[in-house]
């Protein structure tokens, strides 16, 4: 670890840490839940990023992730398992799920990646929404010992547990065999990285976040419907999430989760349903004119800055340091 | 018992010429400019409501509106195509598919809510003095609306192929689809051909949703199941074949109506993307496509 890594876990652990003294000091719920979505969306998005950003394979299917894990810990834990055997179980079954889609849907060209994951997920929805069409709610004593705080505590720990997990991929060799995967398979497959490996992994990790989100989302929720995870409206948020924030990027997701909750909730306020419209239409800019996302603001920003000093060097030396950080996924 | 089987086939081929005239607009426009425009189910939504608006409030008859929905959707198909599309025509082929997709799903969450705010979420159909009369041959029933839809249907997409194989400007559209660098040098305007196909595609979504307007129902939301049913239709029939697009279209129609005369409604929709799968894993040029390279 270098110094700038240490920075990051530090300030990471610093940010946890008065997050998690949120709850003694305030009594109201709004801003507990409003806390408790940021953090699904957080681990939504920055898993997502894994498959969708480091290793580029765009997955339209993220939502059978979220689905499955939700549905194995709700069920589980509503019949009296512990609710940690029913989360972790909840996040495995949605990579044992990835491992039988994964080798055949990297088959898939390009594109077709991307529709065959939707294809796969909107099986998925479709049939639990006919087998499970019930609401699941909480029994009436359980309801009536219902307390946000030990809630809270839970998605904030998995949510951090997700944004170091990504940091420490992306400085590993397996998270710069992704981006070599991504940027040109070819050469990376000539050098000895092994491009179906390398995707199968970051996969079956996307796979285990997106389904310890669902496990935190059943665990936080009073009652829903058992089939309301697998729309696709939640692959699509945290893609759109990730895209505005800075894909590839390990910073990127977590603004942009951050930063597309608190909008959407703020709108939600003030008019009714106006926030597809600018996401929608923030998406496509991102999409168009900045690749790199609100990070790339910042960075040509700092770079900006950095000119206007002498000393181009070390502006070079850092620049390349950046390489996963900093880098936008489409170019 | 037969009867009830020959009878959901019958329906099911029907529904599939729908499926069939909405999978050739976007396999036209994947064909020609590589431009996976998702929203293709959301343009045929709004031709739906194009339709369905000019006979509830002037009361223009369905058939009578079909070239005002093709109409309007040129006119949404220009602004996309100048807005947005364009701007990815010189990116490499695998990076303008991506990016195009990803523009598309911006586009469809908008058109989808802005729908949704002006026309509510309610299910909408045009319910005209004839809606309910349908010919009967064998104790089979043929409604005469979605008769009359399928024949519309089978007529443009003939059209359309015609136009392709015979005219000064079909030809230029299958040269820029065999090499569009070629094409440029022999004095193609490919950025043009790009445009008409993106319009014509945009165009045959208006209609098909304003057929589906008459013969079943339309809603805001409908948009991402009609992007799917094309993006089946047109990797069962195969890029580059409109005619085989087509079939594709009444093969997933008769498979959907078995599916729910087998395994019930709720299913219907699953049996596609099943056979999208199957299609994508044993056959990826697609039952009818021809084998590229």
């Amino acid at each position: 670890m270098n110094r700038r890594d240490i920075a990051f876990v530090v300030s990471a652990l610093i940010i946890a840490a008065a997050l998690a003294v949120v709850p003694s000091i305030t009594v109201k719920e709004s801003v507990i839940n409003l806390l408790v979505l940021v953090y699904i969306y957080v681990m939504m998005a920055s898993s997502w990023n894994i498959i969708g950003g480091i290793a580029g394979q765009v997955n339209l299917g993220h939502a059978a992730f979220f689905g499955l894990g939700s549905l194995v810990s709700r069920i589980l834990w509503t019949k009296g398992w512990p609710l940690s055997v029913s989360m972790i179980l909840g996040a495995l079954v949605p990579v044992a799920f990835a491992l039988i889609i994964g080798a055949p849907s990297f088959k898939l060209r390009g594109v077709y990646f991307a529709i065959g994951t939707l294809a796969m997920a909107q099986i998925l929805f479709i049939t639990t929404r006919n087998l499970f069409p019930m609401i699941s709610s909480l029994p009436t004593e359980a309801l009536a010992t219902y307390s946000l705080a030990p809630r809270y505590y839970v998605a904030l720990g998995m949510t951090l547990l997700t944004v170091l997990v990504v940091f420490w991929l992306s400085r590993s060799r397996w998270g710069l065999g992704m981006v070599a995967v991504r940027e040109e398979a070819n050469a990376a497959e000539s050098l000895g990285v092994s491009a179906l490996q390398h995707k199968l992994l970051a996969l079956c990790l996307s796979a285990f976040f997106a389904g310890l989100a669902g496990g935190v989302f059943a665990y936080y929720s009073a009652g829903y419907y058992l089939f309301f995870p697998f729309f696709p409206t939640w692959t699509f948020d945290a893609v759109m999430a990730t895209y505005i924030g800075g894909t590839g990027t390990v910073i990127g997701p977590i603004i942009g989760a951050v930063f597309y909750v608190l909008v959407k909730e703020i709108l939600a306020l003030r008019f009714v349903e106006l926030h597809p419209f600018i996401f929608g239409t923030l998406f496509i800019l991102v999409v168009l004119f900045l690749p790199g996302g609100m990070i790339q603001i910042w960075s040509r920003l700092r770079r900006l800055f950095r000119r206007a000093a002498p000393a181009p060097s070390e502006e070079k030396a850092m620049s390349e340091s950046d390489m996963v950080h900093d880098r936008p996924a489409v170019e | 018992m037969v009867e009830t089987l020959v009878q959901n086939i019958v329906f099911g081929l029907l529904l599939g010429a729908l499926y069939g005239l909405a999978a050739v607009g976007l396999s036209l426009v994947f064909g020609v400019t590589k431009f996976l425009n998702v929203a293709h189910g959301e343009l045929l939504m709004l031709g739906g409501y194009v339709s369905f608006w000019l006979f509830n409030l002037y009361h223009v008859d369905p058939f009578v509106s079909l070239p005002l929905a093709a109409l309007a959707l040129v006119v949404v198909g220009i602004v996309l195509y100048s807005l947005l599309f364009s701007r990815t025509v010189k990116m490499d082929e695998e990076q303008k598919v991506q990016t195009t997709m990803l523009i598309g799903f911006g586009v469809s969450l908008i058109l989808q809510n802005l729908a949704q705010r002006l026309w509510t979420a309610d299910d909408r159909s045009i319910t005209t003095a004839y809606s309910r009369m349908s010919w009967t041959l064998f104790d089979i029933r043929f409604p005469i609306v979605r008769v009359v839809s399928m024949v519309v249907a089978l007529l443009l997409v003939i059209a359309l192929q015609q136009f392709l194989q015979r005219s000064y400007f079909g030809k230029a559209i299958r040269a820029t689809v065999e090499d569009w660098e070629e094409a440029t040098i022999i004095g193609i305007d490919t950025h043009r051909v790009y445009l008409v196909a993106f319009v014509i595609g945009a165009a045959f979504a208006g209609v098909a949703g304003a057929l589906v307007s008459v013969g079943y129902s339309i809603v805001p939301s409908m948009g991402l199941e009609w992007t799917l049913v094309c993006l089946v239709v047109m990797t069962l029939g195969g890029l580059g074949s409109i005619i085989g697009t087509f079939v594709g279209g009444l093969i997933l129609g008769v498979a959907q109506a078995l599916t729910a005369f087998a395994v019930g409604g709720a299913y219907r929709q699953v049996v596609g993307l099943l056979l999208f799968l199957v299609v994508l894993a044993v056959r990826p040029q697609g039952l009818f496509g021809v084998k590229e390279g």
